[in-house]
Order: C-alpha cells, then structure tokens, then sequence
C-alpha cells in the first residue's frame, strides 16, 4: 500500500502540501491565520451563519464540481485532493469585479458587510450551477447564510440579477478549468495519507478496504464523513478527535442508485448528491432535505452520518424507519445488514461495534399502495433543528389500514417508532373517528422532553396534529392544510 | 481615490455623491471583495498574545475557591489575570453606579459572569486553558425570571412614572374596562461580527485600543478607570464594525478594558475575541418585559385612560437600563393619544447577564403594550383593530400632548396610514381574507396595519452633541473624520455626502477615516439613530468654517465682494471667473489660511427634568406604518409571512438607497424579535440559546414573499435637521410589530374575532398553537 505523510489540494491558484496538518484543524484556520487570507471570516464556528463560506471543487466522475461549504467545520484533512477557492479568487488582476460582486455592490446588497464574502460565496455557486435562478433556488442557496443588516431584500434582488453581469463561460474558474482538473487528476496517487501520531493522528484510507484495516487497527479512532457533527465537536467543546479518519472522499462510499425499488446510499454520500435521485423517487425525502441545515451544510453532511451518529433529533431517520430501510455495517471483511430502526439503541448508543462503521444505507421506494409523508416541525423553517418530525407510512384497503409504520425524530431519546399508535390503527376503518380515537396512544409511545426549541405539552400536541394532518391530505385535498412558502411545483 | 486630477469641467452641472443621491455604502467594493478589514483581519504585530475569558457557572453565589494552577501550567498560557490585577477601578458601569466588575471579584451574579481572563501564545490555547479552571462557589439563590422577581422585586435603578390626567379614576369611570398582561420577550443583537479588542501597548502609560464599539470615548474613559491612568493616555479606535444594534454601545467596555489590562502588564499587543458562545452567554440583550395594562374605552372603542406597569429583566446590573426602561414609558402610547394615563417602570434585579441597548432601546417593547391595548379594545368590540387605532391617532391642533407633557407638532401618522391603508388595498384584503377563512379549516390568514412614532434624541439631553474634523489638504482632497462609528447603516457615506455636497466636490475626493479618540474627542455613541443628525450637521459646521476663510481669502484675492463667491461642481466662481476647487486651495495654503477645522453641533430646543416626568426629551418624531398578512397553521402553529407594505418618512432623505437598507432591514429585525427569535434560560439560570444553532434570527426565506418598502416622497423635517432629513436607524424595527398583530388576527379568526388571543412574543409555532387552542377552548386568555 502506497502510503505519503502530507495532504495536498489547491487553494485559489496555488498548490500546496502539507505536512504538518493537525488533525482537527480547520480550514478557517488554515485560512485566517496560516494564509492571512481574511476575506473569509469566522461568525459562529459551527456552520450555520455562512460568513465562512469557500467552494471545494471536487473531481466526480471526471467533472470538476464546486460547492459551497463552511470553512470553519471543514477539517483541513478532508481536503486533499480538493480545490479550495476564497472570495479573494474572484475579483480579476485588472480589479474588476466579478459579475457576482457588482451584482451586489449595485442593488446595495451589503451593510455592515462582515457576512457578505459568504454571501458572494453562496450565490457564485448557485450561479455557477443555475445562472438564471428562481427566487426559490435563490432562498434555498442562502439558508446557511444569516445576515443580521439588510434584511435579505437586496441580496434576493442582486442574484436575480447576477446574469445581467457576465456570462458564467467567462467565470475566472471556467477558464482554469482544463488546469484544475489536471492538477486535481495528478493528486488522486492512490495513496493513503498519515499524518502525525499519538494524540495528533490523522488518517485518509486509500480505499473502502484500506478503511476497513484503519478501523481495526484503530477501533476508537473517529470516522469523519461531512464533519457537521464532528466539526463542532471540535470548534465548540474542543474535544480530541484523534486519531481521525477521513472518509469523506473515498469514490466506493459514493454510490447513489436505485434497483428493484430500493435506493441504495454510501455512507460517503451527501444530501445533495442523494437529493437528485431520493426527490425523483420519494418526493417527500427531497422536501425534507430541502430543510435540513443550509446548503453548505448539505453539500458536507451525509445520510450516513446522520445515521451513524445517533442523534434523536436527526431529520434522516424517521422517514427512513417509517419506510423500512436497513443498514449495512462493515467490520473487517465482515458485513451485516439490519433494520434501521434496531440501530438506535438509546441516547448515545447505536449497534455498532468498534472498528465497525456504516458502509449504506438501502431505502425501499413506497408501493404504490402505501402513502408515505414527513413533516418537519422547527422555530424556523429552514435550517433550525427539529422540534417534532413525523413520518407515516400507511397503507389502506377497502377503507382499512392495512399497514402503517410511523416513526418521529424529538420525541424521545432516539428517532423511534409510535408502536401503539401503529396498533390503534391497523386493521382498523380509515376514518376520522379511528385517527381521534388512536392519538391517546401517543401518550404510550412517547415522554417528550421541553428544551429550548420546544415544551413537552408543545412536541405532543404537534406530533398527534401531524397524524390528523396525514389524515386530512387523504380527505380534504381541496383546501390548504399547511403554509407554503412556494407554489407547488 | 483621494486625489484626481481631472481636467477641470466648467460646464459641469452636479457634483457626485452630494445630499439626496442614492450613493453606495462607501465601503461595498471592499465587502464584496473580502478586502474590508475589520478588526480580527489586522496584521498582528510579533509577540501578539490572545485572551480568553472564564466565565462563572452558577447564576448567583460567592466564589469560596479558584485554583487557576492547570490554568497556568497549560501549554502556550503566558498569564492569568482575575479582579485582583485590575490596576484601577474594577468597574465599568456606564453610568457611574459602580455595579459592574470588569472581572467577577468575591461573587458572582450570573452564569456566564467573567471570573478570570487566560492570556496565551495563540487563541486556542487560551481557549483550551480556560477550561482547566477549578472554581468553588457558595451557591445562593438566583432570581433568573421577571415572574421570579416579583412586583416588589429589587430594582437596579431608579424608576419612572409618567403620569397625565387622573388615569385610575378616567378607567374606574370608563363604560368599558379590561386589564391584562403581557409578555414580550428579549433578543439578542446577532452583530455578525462578534465582540473583540486589540490593544497595543505604547510608550509611557499609553495604550491603543482596536475595538468594535460604538462609543469609542466610552471605551476610552472605562480603559484609563482600569488601568488608572487619565484618558489621554488612551486611545480607542474603529474603523467599522461587522453589525452593532446597540450590542456595542456599552458592552465593547469589558473586552477592551481586559486586552487594554493584558497588553500593559505584559507589554505586548493582545487581542480579545469571544467565541460566540461566551459572547451570547456574556453580553446583554433586548430587555424582555411583564407588561401590566389596564384600559378604559367607550362602545366606540375611544381609549379613555390607560394604566401601564412595563417591568423588565435587567440582569445583575443597571448599565444602561435606567434609560431604556424610560423609552419604554416615552413609547407607551406609540401614535395615540391617552386622554388619562400613568405608567410606570420596574427595573428589576436579576441574576442574568446586565441587558442592555438594542435598535429601539426599549421603545419597541413600550409600544408593544400600546399596540396590545389596541388590540384588546378591538376584539372585545368586535371591531377591525385598524378602526380603533385610527379613532385614537394623535391630533394635530388638539389630542395632541404625550405622556411626557410634550406637544406632538410633526404628526403625520394619518396621512402615513391613509396612504398605505389605500395602497395596500387593506380594505379588499380584508374582505378577501374574511372569505378564505371562511372556507378554509386549518390555515387561517390573518391582517394588521400598525403605525410607528419614534421619539428622536437622546433622552439624557447632554448626549445630544457631536464633533468632526475636517482637514483639506493642498491638492485639494479632503479628510473627513467625526465621532460617529461605522456599523453598517450607512452613516459614514452620508456625512461624506455632506462634505462633498458643502465643498461642491465629488464624493471620491472626500476620504472617510476611522473613528478615533484622538481626533474627536467626547464623543457620544452613534445611538438612538442620532448618527446623522449629529454628526452630519457637526461635519457641515466644520466645512462651513473652511469656506468661510476660503470665502474671505477669495473676495480679498479676486477683488469682488464676499457674496460673489459661489462654490459650484468642481469649482469655485469668484465674480466673472471660474477656478477649480484644488487651485483655490492651492492659493489659499500659499495665502497661509487655515485649511482645518473642528466642527461641533448641539441639538436646540430638547429639555427633560425626569423628577417631574415633563420636557421636551424628543427633538421631533420619524413616522412610519407596515401592513402584514400572514397565513397561519393551526394544527401546528407553523406560519408564514405572506406580504408586507410599508410606508415610511425619512424627511427629506440623505440617501434614499441607504434609507431603504434600514427600513427592509429595520422590518426584518422588528420582526424575528417578534416571532422566532427566543431566548431560552435554563432553570440553572444558563443560557440555552447561545449560538445560532440554537437561536434564530430571520433568513432569506423568512422574509415577507412580497415586500413593498416605499419612502414618504412628500415628507421633510418640520425641524432644521442637515437636510431636513430625518433619522432612520431604529424606527423601522417596529414595523415589525405588523407580523405580530397579523399573526394576532389569524389565530382571532378562530373565535371570531370577539376574543383577544393575547399572543405573547415571540411568537414562536408554539405560542401560535397554544394561542389557538385557547381560541379553541373559549377561554381566551
């Protein structure tokens, strides 16, 4: 096994590799101090104000994609084999400023301007991907974007007009191009890359069964994916990663595909590489990640991740549990898939053995029998943590309930299923008098707690009228029975 | 950028960048390039050191132990520093009550206090460091919440009372009455730049303060207490700040005053940046109030004595809660007139962190409750709200005297509502929403139209004064400097318009610099959105000085009388002849006339004896109104802001462009306050929303769908403000109030609009629903 001690990417124009690379440092760091590259600015350290927002241009599939993710989470490790750029990439040596830039400079898109390099950042990408966005697609680039001055209207308005600027063929980053993706090829040696020991240790396996070797020799080591956890174990509680393994760009933990009505996700595999295929197959999915952090934070965080850590409050697992899903985890050469919902044991515990690690996670498109739906519950509504999620998987014939998996994410110490309410339903007449009559089982099936996103008394009224707002879509489809922000696509 | 030589332009009709030109902030091109540095982007100098502060973790108690030993031994950590190594007055209270430590010494009185501050090689170090600490206390009993600390609660400053007419016998004798409480909750500023200093050590007892404040003379006078040195060894600088909100307006105090104690102890600069954990945890916010009302009204919904106890969480200090508490009062009555009223504050003690100013400075928290009233007085008639606001309006010739004994003479409130009320189509809305509802189950729509008057001036009269510094130089540019601070609203743009507009020059050749003590001195803190009034009109006496010699050296150089010397674009007429401005110049330095000056602007008219609760504490009023819809769920409470009309006066406008950002930014604000953005403490007295993981403020996609802002084109300042303008930074939050009573008439429609749903703020999802289940229940309240 080919093996090298330093990890190697580009940044804006330049080549780098380094050798002394700690294993939690971040690439804000990296960037503020080591570089003195102070355009990009840290605001909260753990990935949801966006003022540090960079692009990583990564080789898939041959293509060079860029997306925007926060610097201040994103560990330096991960970074090898990727194309940092900065806001100080953009203006041209002549000083003129990128369509981007003035867009926003006309509509007087900055105030105090301490955010507005990430904003620049985030709407660069959008509009290198989509260069006459929808207001729509124009809010959901910005989710992981706060800005405390303008109240949002002059930037809504300057993307809008970004096109009115250039043309993206003539983007800095188009032209560099052909010489990106050549340097990036050259990096990709097939080498396993270790820095440090003891304490300060830091690992990139080769490959999915250099992975598997890593983890047994190294059982507690940290398995760091899109580090939107991880990050801020690091940036908030200061906590030792070490030793840590990137996984994070291993091309075999990268497949999304769909075969015989189960869509299969690596664990390497972000929400937005899944969005495309789970928003074609279950649109509801592609609903729900819509609102899951902002869109830096979906271009790092992965489903596996949201899985493999546990959290009671991830967005992932309920809908996932209500539609069935297993999981496929690795140890060694050894593989074992079980049902999601046996993974999460309690707060904090999941059936997972050291060294072992999720490989996927295999999710089965609903019947055309069953009618599947998810709702998110938060203060506000894009990118904020969960409150209440309820997702339901039922099944009626002939006017009975035939089937029906429900599970809720905040509710209780793991994502978990509402068994009893199941069971007050099943076999039962799909009727309104069944729904009402079945909601006292929640008081069985789940003790929410009150925190600061919501009251216990709050969690359980919302989670029962979530049941009632399942039944009435079936009933009542001519009136509204949810605020909508934009006209049904 | 400073200097041009252009070919001299004799035909040319205006200048760039004068007064009512919609001029760019003057620093975009640099925030969209990333090259704007504030005050974490300055080269470090060698041997800078970073500090991290140790913050108590009980909310009340005495300290009965502090092994700082691991703290020391740590790697990287060069000092600890507690209260005992303040080298001269532990305290930085702004208003003198000696209440504040800098660092927490023998007690502490909230959790999050600062007990000791780690000076290391590098910031994570110190960070690291900090977490090594042993601290014992002697835990004691916390007063967290209003409801805690009682009606008869200690306060930490004096109360108000304002009182007109003989408000309890005019509501005993009403033909209707109610009384009812309210709550409104607290924010944090979210200045997307945290708190930070950087002190660098100079020679003698000197010290230069970097700090993101925006009282640099404050900061300055709390540095030389701390160390014990006198103000003139101090000098504090800011070029701009990353968002302020009133955040910076006392609570930069402490961070400087520590990096200021740091760096001269150890001679070496240190910087001090709080994660924005420690700086939520640790710095003040929006004061959340208990608000105690009690109205009589006839059967046409005519107020005719009202009654207000406004009791706010102040935290474990007065800082500047005394006046804020007062704005609250100063507001009571937001647009209407109370022909009896008395209100009372109650600034109570609290084992929270010391609240403080923020865009509004408690105005909008005493409006808050008007607008309640209003709202109370219209379910319980069954009438539209807007009917009863607009019966209670401030006359013009009569109705017309505030709370305070102050005339309203500028009241434009009617016309501003009328115009938007028929521009927003409130009326067809109205009905169209009543249909709607009437077929639609679970989302309701609900609509309000709320009016804004804001007092403008700072209540403590003395404030109400700026300077500038004007220098011209030979080629003719100009350097501009005053005391007001650069938060992003603008302010440094339009004091340059100012210039340029007086000199007759282009804006470029005016260069803005950063606010300092050393130039300007005694300065107030650019607040109470008196930035342009005060220091636009200190700049403009300053450049009317110059012109005056100028004007004076070129009747005497040119042989005409004084009164043919007419400054135009670019250039100066003197009789029959025309020379550009930089030649003037250049003559006139070679004539040895003196091409600076020191300007300075105090506000007429404004007095205020608060013992008797009378004056005129408000030079003139700015007047706005926002009309809301929103859509609500009730099976979840979840909302949605459908859209938002606003028509706001800004006199005649310095900067239209610039005014518009204050408003949709103002209104977005006003409205988070209002509906998502939540402070949570737990019953240790932590905070548990301390980072925006946690905490919520407005997004993109939280902003109304469709958003009308429009400025008043006829208005202008009934006063001889520069321009006639008006000031425009804290008005527009409380459009906000617009989101609050919209969601207020969805949950109504439930019952019918013959109950008031008493919605508390924030208006979370889940007040929205309980409101509604109350609605559902018939209990009402």
């Amino acid at each position: 096994m080919k093996s090298r001690n330093e990890i190697r990417f580009l940044l804006n124009g330049e080549s780098l590799a380094l050798g002394e690379v700690r294993p939690d440092e971040t690439l804000l760091d990296l960037l503020r101090i080591r570089r003195r590259l102070i355009g990009t600015k840290e605001g909260c350290a753990e990935g949801d104000c966006g003022a540090c927002t960079v692009l990583i241009g990564r080789l898939r599939g041959g293509e060079l994609v860029y997306e925007s993710v926060n610097a201040c989470i994103r560990f330096v490790g991960s970074l090898d084999g990727c194309h940092v750029v900065t806001v100080e990439h953009l203006k041209r040596t002549d000083g003129t400023l990128h369509p981007v830039q003035q867009a926003l400079v006309d509509h007087h898109g900055s105030q105090c301007g301490f955010c507005t390099p990430g904003f620049v950042m985030s709407l660069y990408a959008l509009w290198m991907r989509v260069p006459q966005p929808s207001d729509q697609a124009i809010e959901k680039a910005l989710q992981g974007n706060l800005c405390r001055c303008t109240g949002y209207e002059p930037i809504v308005r300057a993307a809008r007009a970004i096109s009115s600027y250039g043309e993206a063929s003539d983007d800095p980053l188009a032209a560099e191009c052909a010489a990106v993706i050549a340097a990036l090829t050259a990096m990709r040696d097939g080498a396993r890359v270790e820095i440090g020991s003891g304490g300060e240790r830091l690992v990139v396996p080769a490959s999915v069964d250099d992975l598997a070797a890593v983890l047994e020799a190294e059982p507690k080591a940290t398995i760091v994916a899109g580090a939107t956890d991880v990050g801020l174990w690091v940036t908030k509680f200061m906590r030792s990663i070490s030793p840590v393994v990137f996984i994070g760009a291993l091309d075999e933990l990268q497949a999304v595909n769909a075969e015989n009505g189960v869509i299969s996700i690596g664990a390497g595999v972000s929400y937005t590489e899944a969005f495309a295929l789970l928003s074609a197959r279950i649109p509801q999915l592609g609903a729900l990640i819509d609102r899951i952090g902002g869109e830096q934070v979906r271009n790092m965080g992965t489903i596996g991740g949201n899985i493999a850590n546990g959290s009671p409050i991830g967005d992932m697992p309920p809908p996932l549990i209500a539609l069935g899903a297993t999981l496929t985890l690795r140890k060694g050469t050894a593989r074992r898939t079980i049902p999601l919902e046996t993974f999460f044991i309690d707060y904090g515990k999941q059936d997972r053995a050291a060294g072992e690690f999720v490989e996927a996670v295999h999710v089965p498109v609903p019947r055309p029998s069953e009618c599947f739906a998810v709702w998110k519950i938060s203060k506000r509504r894009d990118e904020d943590i969960t409150a209440v999620l309820g997702a339901f998987n039922i099944a009626v014939a002939d006017g009975v309930v035939t089937h029906a998996r429900i599970a809720y994410g905040g509710m209780a110490a793991t994502p978990k299923r509402a068994r009893t309410v199941e069971a007050a339903l099943i076999d039962r007449p799909w009727t309104y008098e069944t729904v009402e009559a079945a909601l006292a089982a929640f008081e069985t099936d789940f003790k929410p707690i009150s925190d600061a996103r919501a009251t216990a008394g709050y969690r359980m009224l919302a989670a029962k009228n979530l049941l009632r707002r399942f039944f009435l879509e079936g009933v009542e489809g001519h009136v509204p029975l949810q605020v909508s922000r934009y006209e049904a696509a | 950028m400073m200097t041009k030589h252009e070919a001299l332009d004799l035909a040319k009709a205006k200048i760039v960048g004068g007064v009512a030109t919609d001029q760019k902030h003057d620093s975009a091109h640099k925030h969209v390039t990333g090259e704007a540095i504030y005050i974490d982007d300055m080269p470090e100098p060698a041997g800078t050191l970073h500090a991290c502060l140790g913050l108590s973790e009980v909310a009340h108690g005495k300290i009965t132990g502090m092994d700082l030993s691991r703290v020391r031994a740590a790697s990287g950590v060069v000092a600890v520093l507690t209260a005992e190594d303040v080298p001269g007055v532990n305290d930085i209270s702004p208003t003198g009550l000696h209440d504040e430590p800098i660092l927490a010494s023998g007690k502490v009185q909230f959790f999050g206090q600062p007990v000791f501050a780690v000076i290391a090689e590098t910031r994570e170090a110190a960070r690291r460091a900090c977490r090594l600490a042993r601290v014992t206390y002697a835990e004691e009993p916390a007063v967290i919440d209003i409801a805690d600390a009682g009606p008869s609660g200690t306060l930490v400053t004096a109360p108000l009372t304002l009182s007109r007419g003989e408000a309890v016998k005019a509501i005993a004798a009403a033909p209707r009455r109610i009384k009812g409480q309210m709550r409104v909750g607290g924010q944090d500023h979210f200045y997307l730049e945290g708190q930070i200093a950087f002190a660098l050590p100079g020679e003698d007892r000197d010290v230069t303060v970097y700090s993101s404040t925006q009282h640099p003379s404050e900061v300055q006078h709390m540095v030389a207490h701390a160390l014990g040195v006198a103000s003139h060894a101090v000098t504090v600088e800011v070029r701009r700040m990353g968002g302020g909100f009133g955040g910076k307006e006392t609570q930069s105090n402490q961070f400087a005053a520590i990096a200021a104690i740091a760096a001269k102890r150890l001679n070496r600069p240190v910087k001090l940046r709080p994660d924005r954990d420690d700086d939520m945890t640790a710095t003040g916010k929006r004061h959340d109030f208990l608000i105690d009302y009690e109205v009589g009204f006839d059967d046409d919904g005519a107020i005719l004595g009202v009654d207000f106890t406004y009791a706010a969480r102040c935290g474990f200090s007065a800082d500047l809660s005394g006046p804020v508490t007062d704005r609250a009062l100063f507001h009571c009555d937001n647009a209407y007139f109370y022909p009896h009223v008395r209100a009372v504050s109650a600034p109570l003690y609290t084992n929270t962190v010391s609240n403080t100013a923020f865009r509004g400075f408690g105005g909008p928290q005493g409006m808050v409750g008007a607008e309640r009233i209003i709202d109370e007085v219209a379910f319980a008639l069954g009438r539209d709200p807007l009917d009863i606001r607009k019966k209670n309006f401030y006359g013009t010739d009569t109705r017309n005297l505030t709370p305070y004994h102050q005339t309203v003479e500028d009241n434009v409130v009617e016309r501003v509502v009328s115009e938007l009320e028929a521009s927003a189509a409130y009326a067809e809305r109205r009905r169209a929403i009543d249909a709607f509802n009437a077929n639609s189950p679970i989302v309701k729509r609900g609509l309000a139209l709320t009016p804004v008057k804001f007092g403008i001036s700072f209540t403590a009269t003395h404030f109400n004064q700026a300077g500038a510094l004007v220098h011209v130089y030979t080629d003719g540019s100009v350097h501009l400097n005053h005391g007001g601070t650069e938060m992003g609203q603008g302010l440094y743009v339009k004091v340059a318009q100012v210039v340029a507009e007086e000199f007759q020059i282009d804006i470029d050749q005016v260069k803005i610099t950063a606010t300092t003590t050393g130039k300007v001195p005694n300065t107030s803190a650019t607040a109470a959105s008196s930035g342009s009034d005060l220091n636009g009109m200190a700049a403009q006496n300053a450049t009317r000085q110059i012109k005056a010699r100028l004007v004076d050296f070129a009747a005497g150089h040119f042989e005409v009388p004084k009164d043919q010397i007419l400054f135009l674009p670019g250039r100066v007429r003197a009789g029959n002849q025309e020379i550009p401005f930089a030649e003037l110049i250049g003559k006139a330095y070679m004539a040895r006339v003196q091409l600076s000056a020191a300007g300075f602007y105090k506000t007429p008219k404004i007095h205020w004896d608060r013992d008797k609760g009378r004056g005129r504490p408000f030079y003139y009023f700015a007047y706005g109104a926002s009309c809301a819809e929103v859509s609500v769920d009730t099976l979840t409470g979840e909302y949605m802001v459908e859209r938002v009309d606003i028509l706001h006066e800004t006199g005649r406008s310095l900067n239209r462009a610039i005014d518009i950002g204050q408003i949709e930014g103002g209104f977005v604000q006003g409205m988070g306050w209002l509906t998502t953005e939540e402070l949570v403490w737990d019953g240790k007295g932590r905070l548990a929303t301390h980072a925006p993981s946690t905490y919520k403020i407005p997004l993109a996609s939280d902003r109304p769908k469709i958003f009308n802002v429009t400025l008043a084109d006829w208005a202008e300042n009934a006063e001889p403000t520069v321009n006639r303008s008006k000031a425009v930074g804290e008005p527009p939050l409380m459009l906000g109030m617009s989101v609050l009573h919209a969601l207020s008439d969805a949950v109504a429609s439930v019952a019918g609009h013959r109950v008031c749903p008493r919605l508390d703020a924030p208006a979370t999802p889940e007040r929205v629903l309980m409101a509604v289940e109350r609605m559902r229940a018939g209990a009402g309240a």
